[in-house]
């Protein structure tokens, strides 16, 4: 059946199954490979999108709830790469594999919007459903309070992280 | 091309080679040969074929280098580089990294397993470096006739006098110089380093952040079909009959067949690597999408032959390890004096059994490869460790040329060791074949749970003994571990040096096998994540009992080697760790609450030095938190990227933690039980405590990362265990036991 919704911005329409997962149209269907597979019972947070600006698992989450939503991927988040949350990660260096890190920054952008300050807790609350299996979760930790430290400067800010590898996490 | 090709000699087996390039510019690589001649021939021969080399460098002056290695997320591709653009003396900004393919004639050491790529290529990068960075300065010494010697270099330039070329300039004039011997060409000295050191972020992370497609998963070749593939849940059970009409009617599938490469197999086997694969039979499942072909899974109805590991179970295990405990040993791995005998007349003896379970590896990437046979050959895309042997075997299995095989290296959604085996190159290289199409073959969770090469399980009947000053004088081990006739199954072997060995007059390590039908293999710090387990948590009994603080008792004890013994690693490296983890971790010292203690651990493993402490509360209702990690490391005189180094450092240490506390694989009726991340627990964020790294920098060779921080957690932290609640963890993992204390 033909499905309609707003794709990174952009009005989009599949032909697909309506119980095929959200994940396996964007991957397959559409080729937007940043959104990842991990488990497919949304267990890691790897394919971690927002619908409505929501995290939502698309690994679990049938094509057709879709529907006339608004749907952002990793490859929507900015046009250029330039979300605070995506340079945080640059700046502070933390993926390693890299694979879950789309899932993180789509999970700790949804925070991020709706808790521009989040603290320690706030973190672990919102971010305990992606799983890195490198384990580079002091460094995401790091990389979310820089973020908003970054969303709340200007836009021409230069402000600088406190350097990729500090010893402690 | 119009080439003008140049070599020199870069090791007894090496040669550089430069190359200009048409538009400008010089292409410097390695070409490796038996013999120097023909290497040079094939030099001039192969210009175009020589484009993946090692440095490619244009007259915008941009190098573009060449990652050799395959990339998991140990940050190679990034290191390697660094390497080489450190002796180039160009600026990191005006680097660019590519990935290189897999190819045996340009590159050595394409491999990606036990932290060996800063210990191989540590010199050999920087020497193609500085060759390169030599030629540059000999083209622009005989535009300015002068001496080579008298020209400095500085971030991409060249400098005499007031006079200067960039090197961009000179790429093209440099590609006429003959390359020197990269063996005698000067490195510099790592005063002047300005690359080596820093903290360089990963090159791919921009595209990381951006979800541009990196990984195996993420390929795509024209006319390709998805697969699946459905094994016997019995490890090495084969498929006897199958519905496979029904299935081939299902939407989205276009075809599905029986795979059965036993035979094959098992004749190409005796020749395999090291890290060889199990035969695959199972039922292919290909169509136009990866979601319908992974649904029609459902509607399989398959009778199986489960063949004799269908009898193999966990609790099978557990009881024929403690019959064997009871028994004679099966043969010995060391005997150093005379355990039976110190142990006889010891002040004070403890007795101890310890096991660990199976392990998954677990990559959050599930398994995947794309292959397509065209042109004669076979093309794929795959997340492989070790591409080399892969392709070694892989053509004696599929009965083809090994040169007809050409293979891609993706980014990997981590490895762990679980990508030094190749069974799903092979899987999807069988579908492929058989579906006469290009094919992605990409595995469930489920899959990749079940059908790992697991880090072995192991038990350890171990008694000590101490003489009346509380000094450790006996131990001996008798290590139940799996394999057949003389053989031990892959990873499930000790080496016959562990510490303690040599460094008690009365050592005894003894071994005892059980056959085993499922598949094990190499997880980080293989061996090692085990045994240090099992040595570090009895060395603190041993402590306990003869009432010394436990970190001060492992100081006395790597002063104690004997007279001509020889431990496996350097006492006093270790002893330096030990001390620097005491220091930072206030051990003694700190004023901690009822409720939390700190417990000690040190190994050394891929000639690193790890000594670690692990802080922890327990409450009186058994509840654990662990509140820090500290780490200290003795890698060498050089952290080649430092920034890489420390995630390496706490991402090994929070793996063994997650190791420690729920990880377990477990087996009924040769099937795996587990299934994916709810039942097996990979570490989450809100688990995760700070982990602090500190270093000596010790005057040695620089080693590698990717591993020997793992080791130590474990024990560490059932050792703070024990200071909080008394309690000896003997198995892993911790969530099996009641940690309540009063």
């Amino acid at each position: 059946m033909a499905i309609a919704f707003t794709l990174n911005g952009k009005s989009t329409t599949v032909e697909a199954p309506p119980e095929m997962p959200l994940l396996w149209v964007l991957r397959d269907e559409l080729d937007l490979k940043g959104t990842k597979f991990g488990c497919g019972r949304s267990f890691c947070g790897a394919c971690t999108v927002h619908v409505n600006g929501e995290p939502e698992r698309s690994c679990r989450m049938p094509v057709s709830r879709a529907e006339g939503k608004e749907i952002t991927t990793i490859e929507g988040l900015s046009e250029d790469g330039a979300h605070p949350v995506q340079v945080a990660w640059q700046e502070i260096d933390v993926p390693q594999c890299g694979y879950c890190q789309a899932g993180q920054i789509m999970s700790a952008s949804a925070l991020l919007a709706g808790n521009p300050q989040p603290t320690d807790g706030d973190i672990d609350e919102a971010m305990s459903g992606n799983i890195c299996r490198c384990a580079t979760y002091g460094r995401i930790r790091a990389a979310i309070h820089h973020a908003a430290k970054l969303a709340q400067a200007p836009p021409t800010s230069h402000e600088t992280a406190t350097g990729a590898g500090g010893s402690e996490a | 091309m119009n080439a003008v090709d140049k070599t020199g000699n870069l090791s007894r087996r090496g040669f550089l080679h430069v190359t200009a390039l048409a538009g400008g510019g010089m292409l410097i690589g390695a070409r490796f040969s038996l013999d120097g001649a023909r290497g040079a021939a094939a030099a001039t021969a192969g210009a175009d074929a020589a484009l993946n080399a090692f440095i490619r460098l244009t007259p915008d002056g941009i190098a573009t280098i060449m990652a050799q290695n395959p990339e998991i997320g140990q940050g190679v591709k990034t290191m390697l580089p660094m390497l080489i653009a450190e002796e180039l003396d160009i600026p990191w900004s005006q680097v660019r990294v590519e990935q290189a393919d897999f190819d045996s004639t340009k590159y050595r050491g394409q491999m990606a397993g036990g932290s060996m790529a800063t210990p191989m290529h540590y010199q050999s990068m920087r020497r193609v470096g500085a060759a390169a960075r030599a030629m540059l300065v000999a083209a622009a010494a005989k535009q300015w006739k002068t001496d080579p010697e008298k020209c400095t270099t500085e971030a991409g330039v060249v400098h005499f006098k007031k006079k200067s070329l960039s090197y961009g300039e000179l790429a093209t004039a440099a590609a006429e110089i003959e390359p020197p011997n990269p063996r005698t060409v000067p490195l510099k000295d790592p005063a002047d380093f300005r690359i080596i050191g820093q903290e360089i972020p990963g090159v791919d992370n921009p595209k990381i952040v951006t979800g541009e497609p990196l990984f195996g998963i993420d390929v795509t070749v024209p006319g390709m079909k998805y697969a699946v593939f459905e094994k016997c849940r019995v490890h090495g059970g084969k498929v006897k009959t199958a519905n496979l009409d029904a299935v081939k009617a299902s939407p989205g599938v276009t075809d599905a067949f029986v795979v059965d490469a036993t035979a094959q197999a098992e004749s190409a086997a005796a020749s395999f690597s090291m890290f060889q694969v199990a035969p695959p039979n199972g039922i292919a499942i290909v169509g136009d999408s990866w979601w319908l072909v992974n649904e029609a899974r459902s509607k399989l109805e398959v009778t199986w032959d489960e063949g004799p590991t269908a009898s193999q179970s966990t609790a099978a295990f557990d009881r024929q390890a403690e019959e064997l405990s009871m028994q004679a040993p099966e043969r010995d791995l060391r005997n150093d004096g005379d355990a039976a005998g110190a142990l006889a007349s010891a002040a004070k003896t403890l007795e101890a059994a310890y096991q660990y379970p199976f392990l998954a590896h677990a990559p959050l990437e599930p398994q995947n490869t794309t292959a397509h046979f065209h042109h004669g050959g076979l093309e794929m895309w795959a997340p492989i460790q070790t591409p080399q042997f892969a392709r070694g075997d892989l053509a004696k299995t599929l009965g083809i040329p090994e040169d007809q095989i050409t293979i891609h290296l993706t980014r990997m959604g981590g490895g762990f060791g679980r990508r030094l085996y190749w069974d799903y190159m092979l899987e999807a290289a069988l579908i492929a074949r058989q579906a006469g199409v290009p094919v992605k073959l990409v595995w469930t969770r489920e899959d990749d749970t079940r059908f790992d090469f697991f880090r072995p399980g192991g038990y350890h009947y171990l008694k000590g003994g101490l003489d009346d000053s509380g000094n450790l004088v006996a131990w001996r081990d008798h290590f139940v571990s799996f394999g057949e006739g003389p053989r031990f199954a892959p990873s499930a072997e000790m080496a016959p040096n562990e510490f303690p060995q040599a460094f008690v007059p009365n050592f005894a390590l003894q071994a005892s096998k059980m056959p085993l039908g499922i598949p094990t293999g190499a997880l980080r710090a293989p061996t090692s994540n085990a045994i240090s387990f099992v040595v570090q948590s009895f060395i603190d009994e041993l402590a306990a009992e003869a009432g010394k603080d436990p970190l001060q008792f492992r100081l006395d004890l790597l002063d104690a080697a004997p007279d001509g013994m020889r431990p496996a690693f350097d006492a006093k490296r270790m002893k330096a760790v030990l001390e620097l983890v005491r220091d930072k971790s206030g051990w003694g010292t700190a004023d901690l609450p009822e409720g939390t203690g700190q417990g000690v651990a040190f190994h050394f493993s891929h000639r690193g030095y790890f000594a670690e402490v692990v802080q922890a509360t327990v409450s009186k209702e058994g509840e654990l938190g662990v509140d820090r990690i500290w780490v200290a490391g003795d890698v060498g005189r050089q952290l080649v990227n430092p920034s890489n180094a420390v995630n390496q450092v706490q991402g090994a240490a929070l793996d063994g933690l997650a190791q420690a506390l729920d990880q377990e694989i477990t087996f009924e009726g040769g099937r795996t039980k587990e299934s994916n991340f709810h039942n097996f627990k990979l570490l989450r964020i809100d688990q995760a405590p700070p982990v602090e790294v500190h270093w000596v920098m010790s005057d040695n060779q620089p080693t590698g990362l990717g591993e020997p921080a793992l080791p130590p957690v474990p024990p560490a932290l059932c050792n703070a265990i024990f200071a909080v609640t008394g309690k000896r963890i003997r198995s892993l993992p911790i969530a099996k036991h009641d940690l309540s204390w009063t």
